[in-house]
């Protein structure tokens, strides 16, 4: 077999097969700002819940476009509402909503 | 005064009695529908109440001041209010007075449904008049003369609603234009059947000279039957179109008073009290202008005129646009005069579809709180002071509060020092009730052992969850602009005019949220010169930055901060001062002038004399 010289990590590897399109597209539809995050890292840094659980909503949105859902959700199940990201997010992202749209797409799915 | 027609009956009343029959029937399956819905212990609250004296003489003076005087319309504008007045309460006199009258006169027909509708047919004066019986014909005619003067204005409003003091009204349905036309014709034409008959009946200073006005070129007896077959006609289609107008608010708003006054709030977006508030929504449409997405005529659709209209017509789809839409500021509420919580039918819908997502707060559980540390020990300071999360965005609100507790010498624990977890409020407002009681629940727990008497806070949002939610035994919940006020006022702080010109914005949650007005105007008239901006006090606007809001996008919640920053910055103010972290941080993105917090203006005017005096 031929080596490349290296390897990834099966477990982080994406798998983009996975990504549901149609689910995506209704979240589009819901709170068409998921299309505008730029992975920057200010609600992350800001979280409330963030403080005490591993809740990120950059971690959520990367996870959803990598066909990881369920890991999205188990990461936003700590969040309180509580609307700091919005209030920090530079691209004016209405986070709040967006939590809840991911929760409504794919907490159905299951 | 004698019975004309024997038997006391004619064909003409049948339409009455057919639209009468029907709206009985119509408000007492209502009636049913509406206590089969409510939850069991609502309904025995509602019973208990009309046990209760105070209770029940509540009812009858908000009943009187809502119902028929319109008190609260008064208010707003005199000529709206003596439209909304003299029809009501005009058209109730002449009832009363109608029942009076039969039961004075013939009192064989006592209780039949129709007879005191139709006096003046069935009877036939006798012999020289009586001054009871003037007294009489005096009273029904000017009662019929206020409500005739009511249905002037309302024709007028109809054409120039502008000047009735309102910019923009409802468009009303088919029904609606049923029923207004039918309410505009009742009055003319028992005024007209009256004057045709009084030649028998007999009159007063109305339909006396009507008649004799009448009589000479128009024969009377023969127009007798057909205005009267009229009357009872438009009376007849009016309760028949009732159910299905705006006008259902006539008989429910009585209801609802009672419902509301034995403490009964919506569980349920359309079903039991949310049905009685619904119906009772007159579609006066004042709340259109009142509502701040509404600036430059954006989003007129949202109002809440607009989303009870749809959840009265089960319209899903638009209810939940708007129920998501909704900043929650309370304005539409404060100045509805049925006093509709249309922001509580709006949780209880996102509670719907919101309530059931999952969530996981055991960490919360896990905790330690800073003011543990002191709550065996002697020193627990008395006041536990808690930022909240969007004041640890602003933190110059943090810092000033610090200062201001240090130079009143007043001992304290900052709670939330290292950050927080949320009040629980922004979770009520989506809807998420038992994710909101969970953290209602651990947080309330953590402040009741913590020791403390006091509990200031500089977020009005948290403020008014723990005030309403909380229950907190033996706790004083104070916002910063109280705390302080109440330090200027007992001279552990000074504070000096900074000789700059001042515009208050009233959060909110401060304001109509925690009826917190009076405070924050005191403080500030000591710290500069106080001007009025365009929206005082219950009718201030909302920032846009409402965390009520679920859908509103950024750009138009910037629409609506700018249209509340222009209110503002009509009198030329030097700084605009606010008491909430967040509406500070949404309007310094936007603002011409300087933003601050209150605690920060207060914290720079603050003489520093008394910093030598007081910190020792
Ligand atoms: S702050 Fe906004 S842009 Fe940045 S990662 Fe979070 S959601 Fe994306
Ligand atoms: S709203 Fe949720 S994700 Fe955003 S900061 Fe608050 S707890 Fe974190
Ligand atoms: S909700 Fe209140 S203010 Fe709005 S239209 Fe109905 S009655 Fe009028
Ligand atoms: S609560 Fe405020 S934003 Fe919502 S409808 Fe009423 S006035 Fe408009």
């Amino acid at each position: 077999m031929v080596k490349f010289g290296f390897a990834l990590n099966p477990s982080s590897r994406i798998d983009l097969d996975k990504t549901d399109r149609e689910k995506f597209a209704q979240l589009v539809e819901l709170e068409p700002d998921v299309l505008k995050c730029m992975a920057c890292g200010s609600c992350t840094a800001s979280c409330t819940a963030g403080k005490f659980t591993p809740t990120s909503v950059r971690s959520a949105i990367l996870e959803i476009q990598n066909g990881r859902w369920q890991q999205a959700l188990d990461m936003l199940k700590g969040c309180l509402l509580c609307g700091k990201c919005t209030m920090v997010c530079p691209r004016a992202i209405n986070t709040r909503h967006l939590i809840l749209a991911i929760n409504e797409v794919y907490q159905s799915g299951k | 005064m004698r019975e004309r027609i024997l038997g006391g009956y004619d064909d003409f009343v049948l339409p009455f009695m057919t639209g009468m029959a029907f709206i009985l029937i119509y408000l007492f399956i209502g009636l049913i529908r509406i206590f089969r819905h409510m939850p069991a212990q609502d309904r025995t609250r509602f019973f208990k109440s009309l046990l209760s004296p105070s209770i029940m003489l509540k009812n009858a003076k908000d009943i009187v001041n809502d119902c028929l005087l319109h008190v609260k319309i008064f208010k707003r504008n005199i000529l709206l209010g003596y439209m909304h007045a003299s029809i009501a309460l005009g058209w109730f006199m002449l009832i009363v007075i109608g029942h009076i009258e039969v039961a004075l006169y013939v009192p064989q027909r006592n209780g039949i449904l129709y007879y005191p509708v139709f006096f003046r047919y069935f009877v036939k004066q006798e012999g020289a008049l009586t001054l009871k019986g003037s007294f009489f014909f005096f009273l029904m005619d000017f009662f019929l003369l206020i409500v005739l003067s009511g249905i002037g204005l309302a024709i007028y409003k109809r054409f120039r609603s502008r000047a009735l003091g309102m910019r923009r009204t409802t468009r009303p349905c088919l029904a609606d234009r049923i029923a207004l036309a039918c309410l505009w014709s009742i009055f003319p034409l028992r005024l007209l059947a009256e004057s045709f008959t009084a030649g028998i009946a007999g009159g007063s200073f109305l339909t006396k000279p009507m008649h004799w006005l009448f009589s000479n070129f128009l024969s009377n007896d023969l127009h007798i039957l057909p205005t009267w077959w009229a009357y009872s006609i438009a009376l007849g289609v009016f309760f028949l179109a009732l159910p299905f107008s705006r006008y259902m608010h006539i008989p429910t708003e009585a209801f609802l008073i009672m419902l509301r006054n034995a403490g009964i709030k919506a569980s349920h977006p359309r079903k039991g009290f949310a049905e009685a508030e619904i119906y009772s929504c007159s579609s006066c449409g004042l709340c259109i202008d009142a509502c701040p997405m509404n600036v430059n005529k954006r989003n007129l659709k949202y109002s809440s005129v607009y989303m009870i209209r749809f959840l009265r017509r089960r319209n899903e789809k638009k209810t939940k646009a708007i129920a998501d839409k909704c900043l929650m500021c309370g304005k539409c509420v404060a100045v509805c005069p049925v006093g509709v919580e249309s922001c509580n039918l709006k949780r209880a819908h996102r509670a719907t579809r919101y309530n059931t997502l999952q969530y996981n707060y055991s960490y919360l559980g896990n905790g330690s709180h800073p003011a543990h540390a002191h709550a065996d020990t002697q020193d627990t300071p008395d006041i536990l002071y808690f930022a909240g999360c969007m004041t640890h965005l602003t933190p110059s609100i943090i810092k000033s509060m610090e200062e201001i507790f240090k130079l009143s010498g007043s001992k304290y624990v900052f709670a939330d020092k290292d950050g927080g977890v949320c009040c629980g409020r922004p979770l009520l407002l989506a809807g998420k009730e038992d994710a909101a009681r969970e953290v209602i629940a651990r947080n309330s727990q953590l402040i009741q052992t913590s020791g403390c008497s006091k509990v200031v806070l500089s977020c009005p949002i948290c403020l008014k969850v723990l005030k309403e939610e909380y229950k907190l035994q033996g706790i004083e919940l104070l916002h910063h602009t109280q705390f302080i006020n109440s330090l200027i006022k007992e001279g552990k702080i000074k504070v000096k005019d900074g000789g700059e010109s001042l515009v208050y914005h009233n959060p909110c949650e401060l304001g109509r949220g925690c009826g917190i007005y009076k405070e924050p105007q005191e403080i500030l008239q000591q710290v500069g010169e106080l001007r009025k901006g365009e929206y005082e006090g219950k009718e201030s606007i909302c920032c846009g930055g409402s965390l009520g809001s679920l859908t509103l996008s950024y750009e138009e919640r910037g629409k609506i901060t700018q249209g509340s920053l222009n209110a503002l910055t009509g009198c030329n103010p030097h700084k605009i001062i606010t008491a909430c972290p967040l509406c500070l941080k949404t309007f310094a993105e936007k603002s011409p002038v300087p933003v601050m917090d209150i605690a920060q203006i207060v914290k720079e005017n603050i003489y520093t004399n008394t910093y030598e005096t007081y910190s020792l």
